[in-house]
């Protein structure tokens, strides 16, 4: 059931391109049921997955038997969260992208030729499958931002898509290098997994791969892509990246570099930590001066993808379920941030400078906007009964036990984050009367009333958010099973489980 | 079977000599029967009798596969240089039909004689193992494509362009000559494998260096690998297109095979060195030069204007890539080798018919002529895309299997050491930047918008229909590069190398 996932968004794709141009009716339509479609193939496959099994297979193809490549799908409980995350992102992002009338049809199909490359990572059991599809990924990013982006999207466009190809290029390496040095002859993610690399070798190789794949989860120093790509990414492809692209990265480096190198990740434990930490406080400090409110919500992002770098380092199960939680969490919480500032606020104000936003009187004029964003900036915050907080408290958990003194600057990292969301919300909604008294009469009545379209977005991310957070072993008893299963013997016994 | 009766030899050359009667047929119905008919007539017919021409040779082979060799390896029929015959069948046909549509020349019958020629001088090439063979049949080849390229005679670049091909090729080519009077000298015999022998037992020998190193200078011009390449840039740019395409495509093949089989049958003892310093093997001296080729090839493309020019350069990094393949030594060298070089030339063909396409209706091969083609010729466009992110390299296309294949070929060879983990990390960088100049061409194609004037392209049925078939062809060999790679394979497997 879940393989159908990747099977119909690119069927979707095509479908979309085919579509005629003059018709964005029907492009829509087509797209919003590959969405629906692939959300309720995720959820089927939810509801059948059995998490004490550990790792399902569920397709095994010999593809290329001459490199031992196959054609191999499963499932555990990780990816299954995450499939559902691309789910519930991509209807949300067709939702949020109801107005885009410029070359619909191919927007829709570089849109779902992403999203069949996020599930096909997701659900990849070989590792030649999973870089197939991890590096499909790319040239849609780019498409997207190039030809519907706002500012700067040349740059950012190009950016994004030279910083991911080289992302891909270092996990190349380390794969193949693995592939020489196992003498297996197979990408069986599991046979790999079960290999012991000299510990040697697991010291360079360890972080070429997990920082190639941790460029695209906005690992800092490498994070710079990720506030310009954003924000000059149409507001689907915004919410695209930070909700699920950004977990690829995440994912790979679980899934690829920390199974296949144990060791390695032993070894350079404490200076990923560091570099996790100095992104969460980083991109907290960093967004508390945004002057764009795409920026600010960018370096959030950044800050927030810290958290589950730092989980994964933490080498103890808290951490690990931790980091996997805040990925869902983010993708929906960072979904919903982009949403409002780039459909609901840019799309109708067509500025996102927070000075000229304060004038607005946005208030007034959208409600709706102003109250979805004050509970996704509760969310983004860590408020208790969202599942931004049991996510971060997690992973914090994870980190005292390992890490103390980082754990407590990454607690500092979460405050920074309460002030710049809390002083961007109260700029953008609720400023100083005297400047609201002053120009509200102006703009106030010219904006657009908030389309259905985008209040069913909004609000499936909200109660996404806040299932999660009311009730998180909806998830975590999914995915904590997922660590005993034989892919993570190595990592299990490097950490003393 | 070292001699045979005329006869025998006759049908062993069957192949060969249906190509070349097919371009004297040509030539003479031109000539005597259709000076008053219409040239797009002359043209069509022409076409059609090579295409006609080919598709016997390539029969012929695949209904009566024969296995020989005749006067010691003069003339040499095994499975594998079937396969590489029928390739260079397969890309003449492909040029012949791009030649249809062109307005270069008056002179349609000693034009297709002239690219049947060539095609003959490649099959005998692919099909010796002697010296004197090989260097008799390169010359007929470089003969007819000097010719060739100067076939425009009313393009001042073109005739410029035949004068530096033709000097830097009569250059590498008395390069060539020296070294193999050298090994004559040396070993007292001009087949390669028995000169590997003795090269071997004679041990440590300077001279052996020297014609080591003649030979890759000389075989360095025709594959176009850096510091040999400078003829490239213009001879591309100057050619009437279809040569160009002829060039890049079914030379390359040739070339790259009869290399390898020199350097991998007749050096293969000598790989690091004859025992004095490993700096005299070939195994040093091709990394050389496959590292300048990748980063100045790379590099190089990333100014240029000219598509044309951009393609000659990356056709320069690309023999860096392929020079990669021979370090994996033995079998899996041809297999690799001959699995990109061949979805190389599939694809730069592809590349060359878009090209032509809007060089004859937009008016050049500047980046800014590419603008809006996805508007104005969309089939030809998402084409486009097919070839150039094949040739960077991004799945699932074939050019990113073959590269892929080719890396883990070079690192897996040799124990579990990674010798060449270093150039195979050059290579996945400059991968890199090369997606970097093949997106810019992408961008004007996809995202810059036409002038409003802009009409559609009419696309000529013979070229729309190449440009899909070669689009659908890199698809799917990279999608199930298997089929290709298990005829390679099996082939190699027969000559139990």
């Amino acid at each position: 059931m879940l393989a159908w996932t990747i099977y119909l968004s690119f069927a979707g794709a095509l479908a979309c391109l085919l579509t005629p141009r003059a018709n964005p009716r029907a492009t829509r339509a087509v797209a919003l049921g590959t969405a629906l479609a692939g959300l309720l193939c995720g959820l089927m496959g939810a509801v059948q997955f059995k998490p004490e099994n550990g790792l399902e297979v569920i397709t095994n193809v010999r593809w290329i038997p001459a490199l031992g490549i196959d054609f191999s799908l499963a499932a555990d409980g990780i990816s299954v969260t995450l499939v559902l995350l691309t789910g519930i992102a991509a209807l949300a992002g067709v939702l949020f992208s109801w107005n885009v009338e410029h070359r619909t049809n191919e927007f829709f199909a570089f849109f779902f030729a992403l999203i069949g490359g996020v599930y096909g990572v997701f659900l990849s059991l070989d590792l030649f499958l999973l870089f197939v599809f991890y590096e499909i990924a790319i040239v849609p990013k780019y498409f997207l931002i190039a030809i519907w982006g706002s500012t700067r999207r040349d740059y950012a466009a190009m950016k994004l898509a030279l910083y991911s190809f080289i992302g891909s290029g270092m996990v190349l390496i380390g794969m193949l290098a693995a592939y020489a040095v196992s003498g297996l002859a197979s990408f069986d993610l599991q046979a790999l997994a079960q290999h012991s690399f000299a510990p040697e070798f697991q010291r360079w190789a360890f972080p070429l791969v997990f920082v190639g794949f941790a460029i695209l989860a906005g690992m800092w120093p490498f994070h710079t892509w990720a506030p310009t790509g954003h924000s000059a990414a149409p507001t689907a492809a915004s919410m695209l990246l930070a909700g699920v692209v950004m977990k690829l990265g995440a994912y790979g480096c679980l899934r690829v570099a920390m199974t296949l190198f144990p060791e390695g990740l032993k070894m350079w434990q404490t200076e990923l930590a560091a570099l996790a930490v100095t992104g969460i406080v980083y991109g907290a400090l960093v967004a508390l001066v945004q002057k764009d409110f795409k920026f600010v919500i960018g370096y959030s992002s950044v800050s927030h993808m810290g958290f589950v770098l730092l989980g994964l380092a933490t080498l103890n199960l808290v951490g690990w379920s931790g980091a996997v939680l805040q990925m869902f969490s983010h993708g929906i919480i960072a979904g919903l941030l982009f949403g409002v500032v780039g459909r609901m606020v840019y799309d109708r104000a067509h500025t996102r400078e927070l000075d000229a936003l304060e004038g607005m009187g946005l208030l007034k004029a959208m409600p709706f906007a102003a109250v979805t964003f004050v509970i996704a900036g509760f969310a983004s915050m860590g408020m208790p009964g969202f599942s931004g907080f049991i996510a971060e408290l997690q992973v914090l958990i994870g980190a005292w036990q390992a890490f103390p003194k980082l754990a407590i600057i990454a607690g500092v990292g979460i405050m920074v984050g309460v002030v710049y969301t809390l002083k961007t919300t109260a700029k953008v909604f609720f400023p100083d009367k005297t400047a609201e008294a002053e120009l509200h009469h102006d703009h106030g009545r010219e904006l657009d009333p908030i389309s259905v379209q985008e209040r069913l977005g909004a609000a499936l991310l909200i109660l996404c958010t806040l299932v999660i957070g009311l009730h998180p072993r909806l998830l975590l008893d999914l995915i904590v099973p997922s660590f005993q299963s034989p892919l993570f013997d190595g990592l299990r016994k490097v950490a003393g489980l | 079977m070292n001699s045979a009766d005329y006869l025998t030899l006759f049908t062993a050359l069957a192949p060969e000599v249906i190509v070349v009667l097919t371009a004297l047929l040509v030539l003479a119905a031109d000539l005597l029967g259709m000076q008053d008919t219409p040239r797009s007539y002359r043209m069509s017919i022409a076409a059609g009798l090579t295409t006609v021409g080919c598709a016997g040779a390539a029969g012929w082979m695949f209904l009566n596969p024969t296995v020989g060799n005749w006067h010691g390896g003069m003339f040499v029929i095994d499975p594998l240089n079937e396969v590489v015959k029928a390739i260079i069948l397969l890309l003449t046909v492909f040029t012949a039909m791009l030649s249809v549509e062109a307005k270069f020349t008056r002179h349609c019958g000693e034009y297709f004689a002239l690219l049947l020629l060539a095609t003959v001088g490649m099959m005998v090439l692919a099909s010796t193992e002697d010296l004197l063979m090989i260097f008799a049949s390169l010359e007929l080849v470089s003969l007819s494509l000097y010719i060739l390229v100067a076939f425009d005679k009313s393009s001042r670049a073109s005739a410029e362009a035949a004068m530096k091909y033709f000097l830097f090729g009569g250059m590498s080519a008395a390069f060539l000559l020296f070294g193999f009077s050298l090994l004559y000298g040396l070993t007292g015999t001009t087949n390669v494998s028995r000169m590997a022998h003795k090269v071997f037992t004679l041990g440590p020998d300077p001279l052996a260096t020297v014609a080591l190193v003649m030979i890759v200078i000389g075989f360095g011009f025709k594959i176009a690998a850096v510091p040999f390449h400078l003829w490239a840039p213009d001879a591309y740019q100057g050619a009437p297109l279809p040569c160009a395409a002829f060039i890049a495509s079914g030379s390359k093949v040739a070339s790259f095979f009869v290399f390898a089989k020199v350097i991998l049958l007749g050096f293969d003892q000598l790989g690091w060195g004859d025992g004095s310093s490993a700096a005299s093997g070939w195994i040093p001296l091709l990394s050389i030069v496959a590292a300048l080729s990748m980063v100045l090839g790379n590099l190089a493309a990333i100014r240029q204007t000219s598509v044309r020019r951009l393609l000659a350069y990356s056709a320069i990094a690309h023999a860096g890539y392929m020079l990669i393949g021979f370090l994996a030594l033995g079998g899996e060298a041809f297999a690799s080798l001959l699995f990109y070089v061949t979805t190389y030339a599939l694809t730069t063909v592809g590349a060359f018919g878009v090209l032509g396409v809007v060089e004859a209706q937009v008016g050049g091969d500047q980046l800014k002529d590419f603008a809006g083609l996805s508007r104005r010729a969309p089939v030809l466009a998402a084409c486009l895309m097919i070839f150039l992110l094949s040739l960077a390299g991004i799945p699932p296309l074939a050019g990113f299997f073959g590269k892929f294949y080719l890396f883990a070929a070079a690192l897996t060879n040799e124990s579990q050491s990674l010798p060449f983990l270093w150039l195979v990390t050059l290579g996945i960088a400059m991968s890199c930047v090369s997606l970097y100049y093949y997106l810019q061409v992408l961008k004007q194609v996809f995202v810059v918008e036409a002038d409003e004037d802009a009409r559609p392209l009419s696309v000529p049925f013979l070229v729309h229909a190449v440009v899909v078939l070669l689009a659908a062809a890199t698809v799917l060999l990279g999608c199930m590069p298997d089929w290709l790679l298990y005829t390679l394979q099996l082939a190699i497997g027969e000559l139990g190398w």
